[in-house]
């Protein structure tokens, strides 16, 4: 068991120097650290000497990938792309443009994202997992058709319609909740029920169908058949052996996005003025903060893979028959 | 008239001959001619493709693009001289309501403006009012119009739908009219026409009252929301639709190729997939987007209108949604590719010594298609609705192109005014809202037929 952990941490570590390839090349190929001098210096004279020492300072007058005046393996190691790289995988993010610390401004920003985030996962996943196995318990009724058209509807309407519908409904014609804002603690809540619920709500229509489709697949399985066989009632046979054979390809779909959450949410965040790490980015982009970005880029991936090794590990927890 | 084509028109219509190339090959072969058939026996697919197919046509409408010719007393010599601007048949279709700008918001056939304004009247005394509007006539002919649309749209869909059917059964026209008309014809041709029918009588009233009113009302700066409505279908059908025609032969290529040859070119297609898929897909898409900028402010000479330039920006746009969009379908794929691989007529061909590229293109690539199709109808509606997240985050098609994303994103900062200036978020939403629902329920059907694990 530790062994493949270990294993699969190894395996992440070219995975996420593939990652800094990108980026690096999105951000210093296209956009070249003689550019960014020039974006940074602004419209003031820039002499070629002013970009010199502005470059100096970041560290950015290294040579790209090779850097043909060293000697042996620092011809490799004292290039640009590998001082950025062992930077970000000691998680120092550094500084933006705006001098600010990048690593600490995540560290404060992850909280606002995760109090939204998660609640949002964890009510979503019961919701849809119940109205699923309503639908499954009374498939081919009249129910589940209607029910299916509506999901259907609901996952056709653009999200940004129902954080913008709630706003309005919510937030200026009822008054019942303040229109956007942060809090800590027990007297944030307010600034969190509205977010969430429609985060629950804008994805009811697919997780809903995908759900129920998985609860299906089980149901035409011979052991629903012999359970039924042996006399048990239907409902039985949904919680007991469907819902429960069902857990294994939730699982998988579910586990890998759990270490994500803590990256908030973009759109949700930005609307509801919540200072997390959704907005931070959003921030990032319009001002074009690259530092910022390649930083949450990162970050972004480095949650993803330690979502994919949560995923297995779970796997073997709940599957007797999965043996790593 | 000069024709000019910009990239991606280009694109749209290599991709209109690449799909009636297609659907000319499959309809020689007659499994996959049933298949379709099964398809369209439902009648939600069918009213559902004739949405798409009206958005399909306003898109390539709004797809050809002219260069007018100047008047010709501006000109000197004797050639022609063409003028800067470029138009589209749709703006010349909407030639009327580009000119009819007022000055700022007006509501959906309001007569006066939204905003009052300070004004002395006669008396010398100031007073606020609502101005009334600049090429909004308020006689009251709106019932007179609208009977004018509906029966001008009924005789317009009728003649189409009598052509159609001329086309399609020339020997027995009356009879398969009267099958047609009671619901026996083999496929459901009767909701198909009445689905047409109401789209062209719906745009018909539309387009005539939009010479007498803003039947949308305007934005901001006056120009009208019906137009921009209508314009901003090219932008979101072509985000549909190019991305998949991009990213299409990269997935088949490396996931054919991964499942097939195995060893390095596994491993080295496989590392690649998972290094791009674990990259947040909306910071990707910002990253590729950022660098996009800043590399087509540094080149100012890849273009020379405006026109070109958010023409290029989409272009852009849509090839970094490609590269980010492929890793999945090419995972699926690979896997399927891996599955038929290992069968008994695979095995027999490479024992007959058929080459591998006539077992890729003779085996492999036609047990694919279902899931290539499949992924190509369900991911077109996710990216008409990631075109308006995009747009807001910032990082989709250029502010000065007309598209949902950015008529919803202009009309959100003005969400606190009293009452709401709701008309521009009801159009995108409305308009954006059909096509994907169409699209939504169309891919449902496809699945259906077409995933094997149905068919039991």
């Amino acid at each position: 068991m530790l062994a493949y952990v270990i294993k699969r941490i190894l395996y992440a570590i070219p995975i996420l120097i593939g990652v800094n390839l990108i980026t690096f090349m999105l951000f210093f190929m296209v956009n070249s650290p003689d550019d960014m001098a020039r974006a940074q210096l602004g419209a003031k004279q820039v002499t070629p000497a002013l970009i010199e020492s502005w470059k100096e300072e970041r560290g950015y007058d290294k040579p790209l990938f090779i850097n043909t005046k060293e000697e042996g393996l620092s011809k490799v190691t004292d290039t640009l792309f590998v001082q950025e790289s062992l930077k970000l995988f000691s998680f120092d993010f550094g500084f933006s443009d705006s001098n600010r610390d990048i690593g600490a401004d995540i560290k404060v920003r992850m909280i606002p994202s995760l109090s939204i985030a998660l609640p949002t996962f964890i009510i979503a996943l019961i919701t849809n997992i119940s109205l699923a196995l309503l639908l499954v318990l009374f498939r081919g009724s009249l129910l589940d058709t209607s029910m299916m058209i509506v999901a259907v509807i609901i996952m056709s309407i653009s999200g940004l319609f129902y954080i913008i519908a709630g706003q309005v409904l919510f937030s200026k014609m009822w008054h019942w909740v303040p229109i956007s804002g942060y809090e800590s603690g027990w007297d944030g809540m307010k600034f969190i029920v509205l977010p969430v619920f429609i985060g629950v709500f804008a994805g009811i229509g697919s997780g809903v169908r995908w759900y129920r489709s998985i609860f299906l697949e089980q149901i035409n399985q011979d052991y629903v058949r012999t359970a039924r066989a042996k006399g048990l009632s239907e409902l039985k046979v949904l919680f007991g052996h469907v819902l429960r054979n069902g857990m294994l390809p939730i699982l998988t779909g579910v586990v890998v996005i759990i270490p994500s959450l803590f990256m908030g949410s973009l759109i949700m965040e930005s609307f509801f003025g919540i200072p997390g790490l959704g907005s931070y980015t959003i921030d990032a982009i319009n001002s074009q903060d690259f530092a910022i970005v390649k930083a949450m880029v990162f970050l972004g991936s480095v949650l993803y893979i330690v979502g994919l090794i949560l995923t297995d590990i779970s796997y073997t927890l709940f599957d007797p028959r999965v043996k790593l | 008239m000069k024709l000019v084509l910009l990239w991606t028109d280009v694109l749209v219509w290599s991709l209109v001959i690449v799909l009636l190339l297609w659907s000319w090959v499959i309809s020689r072969s007659p499994q996959i001619k049933q298949l379709w058939r099964t398809i369209f026996k439902s009648s939600v697919a069918m009213a559902s493709s004739v949405v798409l197919l009206f958005y399909l046509f306003f898109t390539l409408l709004d797809s050809i693009h002219l260069r007018l010719a100047l008047p010709h007393e501006a000109q000197q010599s004797q050639s022609v001289a063409y003028e800067v601007e470029m138009v589209s048949l749709l703006d010349l279709i909407f030639a009327h309501n580009i000119q009819h700008t007022e000055r700022t918001y007006s509501a959906p056939f309001a007569t006066v403006e939204y905003t009052s304004s300070i004004m002395v009247n006669k008396e010398g005394k100031t007073v606020q009012v609502n101005l009334p509007l600049k090429y909004v006539s308020s006689n009251d002919d709106f019932m007179d119009k609208s009977l004018v649309a509906l029966i001008m749209g009924i005789l317009l869909s009728s003649l189409l739908i009598l052509l159609h059917i001329w086309w399609r059964e020339k020997r027995r026209f009356t009879s398969a009219c009267k099958e047609i008309w009671q619901g026996k014809s083999m496929l459901p041709w009767r909701t198909a026409y009445v689905t047409f029918m109401l789209l062209v009588i719906t745009f018909t009233w539309l387009y005539i009252l939009s010479y007498s009113y803003h039947v949308l009302g305007t934005d901001k700066v006056g120009g009208d929301v019906l137009y921009q409505s209508f314009k901003s279908i090219r932008t979101g059908v072509l985000i549909g639709i190019l991305t998949t025609l991009i990213m299409l032969p990269v997935a088949i290529i490396l996931g054919v190729s991964a499942g097939l040859f195995g060893g390095w070119i596994d491993d080295v297609i496989q590392y690649l997939y998972t290094t791009l898929s674990s990259i947040p897909g909306v910071l990707l898409i910002a990253a590729g987007v950022l660098s996009m900028q800043v590399m087509m402010d540094n080149h100012p000479t890849w273009f020379e209108t405006t026109l070109e330039r958010s023409d290029l920006r989409l272009l852009f746009l849509i090839i970094i949604l490609g590269i980010t969009s492929w890793t999945g379908l090419c995972r699926l794929l690979r896997a399927e590719t891996l599955k038929i691989s290992q069968m008994d007529f695979v095995t027999a061909a490479k024992a007959f010594g058929v080459s591998k590229l006539t077992i890729i293109r003779r085996h492999i690539v036609p047990n694919l298609m279902h899931i290539i199709l499949i992924s190509v109808v369900l991911d077109f509606s996710g990216l008409v609705l990631a075109e308006a997240v995009l747009s807001y985050v910032g990082v989709g098609v250029d502010p000065t192109m007309h598209s949902w994303g950015n008529m919803i994103n202009q009309a959100r900062l003005e969400m606190a005014r009293e009452p709401m200036v709701w008309w521009s978020l009801f159009s995108a939403f409305v308009f954006m809202f059909i096509l994907v629902l169409a699209a939504n329920l169309f891919s449902d059907r496809i699945q259906k037929v077409l995933d094997p694990r149905n068919n039991t």
